[in-house]
């Protein structure tokens, strides 16, 4: 690999790590957050017009619309990532 | 037509169906058997590795365990979902790029060492037949529940339709068949949810009517006049009965972040679920894949909850303080209490004596029933194992939740037979998957890679499909002699994924330093953990107070992948960097670039 085609894919995983962050926090921030750790606090709030206590709702169904909504997004994103840096298939 | 005649047609039509897409859909080379030649598109994909993940326990148990369970049945939802977001973020499309055919592969690959591959391989293998054992008893025990059969024929009628696929077909043949059973399965799962739904709040769609006021004609009978949330009226129910609160838990936070963490580790690792995604054409169909596996598993997993909190408050109301044997003008109990009696999953003790059913907090029985000869004074099934430490009266297996709520909604009978084929479909093709990680850990990891290399490919086809052949029949006794212990192994399965593959793929992609004596240190430290812990606890008479930190063994994986990690990533650090080819190998997978060819060139 010639200097320059290894530091754009160093440049190019960089980007894919700091996507991967992010997504991961929201990840953890559903489940293990509001679904979990927050969740007796957060059930103290129903969400208006239903009878879902919040942390409840995560923890059965919120995070589940997430995680699906997440993955979506990343193979989105990580499409033009590819582009970006000229790595995608042909 | 009767019950029993539309679970013929419905079954034996479906079974027609798997049959006609396994001739149509047959492995001529190694690639068609182990990856279905890379030409699966990303939908079918997901729909297959949907069905490929829900197992019998998925259909049939699931929504029963979270209806007792509570809030506490949220570890399963989010653990065997949340964990497809670490699959397609951290492992899936990298996979992908390395090419190849299993996960052996990989590891053996990336760390240099057929040692590695070897302690992959028996991982893969023993984490797939715990698993199978139970699917093929799960055919067994639907075979015997809706058509009369012994469960022992069940299960041999099972096995040949399993065989006919997986060893005709591979991989290409089990990925159609699966996309055909996940249709088979939702659709058997959603019919008998909506109508329920219907029936207590008069929504449509489970997921909202989960979170509305009660309403339909079992609902209003519920709310008696009141306007009142499902929810709300379902803690009450549990309050008065002595239960706890249905959206609070019993279990301490840390166990439930532990198991939770656990299962999605476990999920990611599973080599039945990540082979799946070695067969679509691009990186990228690898990560869209993902995504609409997780979108069909969702679709279940978001109506497993719905369909847990509307028949606990149905059972709960049509079941509590009503008399046994039927009464003029007071409450007595619905057909289906009989019904279920009958085939031993419910059982009533009437302890007070006074003709109702007295249903709260703790166990009725020591265990699970032991009927004697003949009818007690109101006509019911005699017990002979009733616990006199409890008020509680009935017994109610969890599986009911499923099986039964077409009866309990009154369905018709074409409804009740879907529901047979639909548990049947997610067994067959879970159990197809699994065999298939069997199947190609002996022909390809141990045979091709370590121990005959010279084979050729002619050879390695047939080897892979005498070993899916003789996987078969191991399963199939496993599944007519169940071993005493599967229930507690499957802790196991998800444990030893989570403390060994899940930490061993994502150093290889990740960490560039990650080397053999470090990697193979760390599985070694994890599995050895793990398994000691569950061990002790399972089979040595460990008790609940000597958890460590309350984590009970279900959640200990997370412990274990822990360790793991840390060992592989202390030992790398002391012992000589990986070879250049393999620091190219990683450098290699984390770009999508070059990924055509029916072997990755690195």
């Amino acid at each position: 690999m010639t200097d320059n085609k290894q530091a754009n894919a160093d440049r190019y995983w960089a980007r894919n790590l700091r996507l991967l962050m992010i997504l991961l926090a929201v990840w953890w921030v559903v489940s293990y957050g509001a679904g979990i750790i927050w969740a007796d606090s957060l059930n103290s709030f129903t969400i208006p017009g239903t009878g879902f206590q919040v942390g409840f709702w995560f923890a059965q169904q919120g995070s589940i619309y997430v995680f699906v909504a997440l993955i979506f997004i990343y193979a989105r994103l990580m499409n033009k990532i590819d582009e970006e840096f000229d790595v995608h298939e042909s | 037509m009767d019950v029993q005649a539309w679970t013929f047609l419905i079954v034996g039509s479906t079974f027609a169906l798997y049959i006609g897409i396994a001739i149509w859909s047959r492995a001529s080379t190694t690639g068609d058997f182990y990856i279905a030649g890379r030409g699966v598109h990303p939908v079918i994909n997901g729909m297959a590795t949907g069905a490929d993940w829900m197992s019998a326990a998925s259909f049939i148990s699931m929504a029963g365990l979270i209806s007792f369970m509570g809030y506490d049945g949220a570890v399963y939802l989010m653990g065997w979902t949340g964990g497809y977001v670490l699959l397609a973020l951290l492992l899936a499309p990298y996979l992908r790029k390395f090419g190849k055919f299993t996960v052996p592969d990989f590891v053996g690959d990336r760390y240099y060492s057929n040692g590695a591959r070897i302690v992959a391989v028996v991982c893969a293998v023993f984490v797939s037949f715990t698993y199978v054992a139970g699917q093929m008893r799960g055919v067994g025990v639907v075979f015997s529940r809706f058509l009369e059969v012994e469960i022992n024929v069940g299960v041999a009628i099972g096995m040949a339709i399993v065989f006919f696929y997986a060893v005709l077909g591979g991989m290409k043949g089990i990925t159609y068949t699966q996309a055909a059973q996940y249709c088979v399965l939702i659709f058997a799962y959603l019919v008998p949810a909506i109508f329920i739904s219907i029936l207590l709040t008069d929504h449509l769609i489970p997921q909202i009517g989960f979170g509305s006021s009660l309403g339909g004609a079992i609902g209003s009978q519920v709310a008696n006049g009141e306007t009142i949330t499902l929810i709300e009226k379902l803690n009450q129910l549990n309050t008065e009965l002595g239960f706890k609160e249905y959206t609070s838990g019993s279990k301490s936070m840390l166990d439930v972040l532990c198991i939770t963490g656990a299962l999605m580790a476990g999920t990611a690792g599973l080599p039945h679920v990540i082979v799946r995604f070695y067969t679509v054409p691009r990186v990228r169909d690898a990560r869209i894949s993902a995504g609409w596996a997780l979108f069909f598993i969702a679709i279940l997993y978001t109506t497993a909850p719905a369909v847990a909190a509307f028949a606990r408050t149905n059972l709960i109301q049509s079941v509590s303080e009503a008399n046994y044997a039927a009464t003029e003008g007071e409450k007595s109990i619905p057909q289906w209490f009989k019904t279920w009696e009958d085939t031993g999953l419910l059982a009533w003790v009437d302890k007070n004596e006074d003709g109702k059913v007295q249903y709260v907090a703790g166990s009725a029985l020591a265990g699970k029933p032991a009927f004697g000869e003949g009818r007690g004074a109101h006509g019911e099934r005699i017990v002979t194992n009733s616990n006199p430490d409890t008020a509680n009266e009935l017994y109610v297996d969890r599986d009911i939740i499923v099986l039964a709520n077409p009866e309990i909604a009154n369905l018709p009978a074409w409804v009740i037979a879907l529901v047979a084929a639909g548990g049947l479909a997610a067994a067959l093709s879970t159990a197809a998957g699994l065999l298939l990680v069997v199947s190609t850990s002996v022909s390809h990891d141990l045979l091709k890679r370590v121990f005959v290399p010279s084979i050729t490919e002619k050879q390695e086809l047939l080897a892979a499909r005498v070993a899916a052949g003789f996987a078969v029949m191991l399963a199939g006794y496993f599944g007519i002699n169940p071993p005493g212990f599967v229930a507690q192994v499957v802790a196991f399965a998800f444990g030893l994924a989570a403390s060994s593959f899940f930490p061993a793929i994502i150093l290889g992609i990740f960490v560039k330093r990650a080397n053999r004596e470090g990697v193979v240190s760390g599985m070694l430290a994890g599995i050895t953990f793990t398994a000691a812990y569950i061990i002790y606890f399972k089979f040595m008479g460990g008790t609940p107070d000597e958890y460590w930190f309350g984590i009970s063994p279900e959640g200990i994986g997370t412990l274990g992948m822990m360790l793991n990690f840390g060992v592989a990533f202390v030992v790398s650090r002391f012992t000589p960097e990986p070879p250049q080819e393999v620091q190219e190998l990683v450098e290699h997978i984390r770009v999508p670039a070059g990924s055509s060819g029916p072997s990755a060139a690195h």
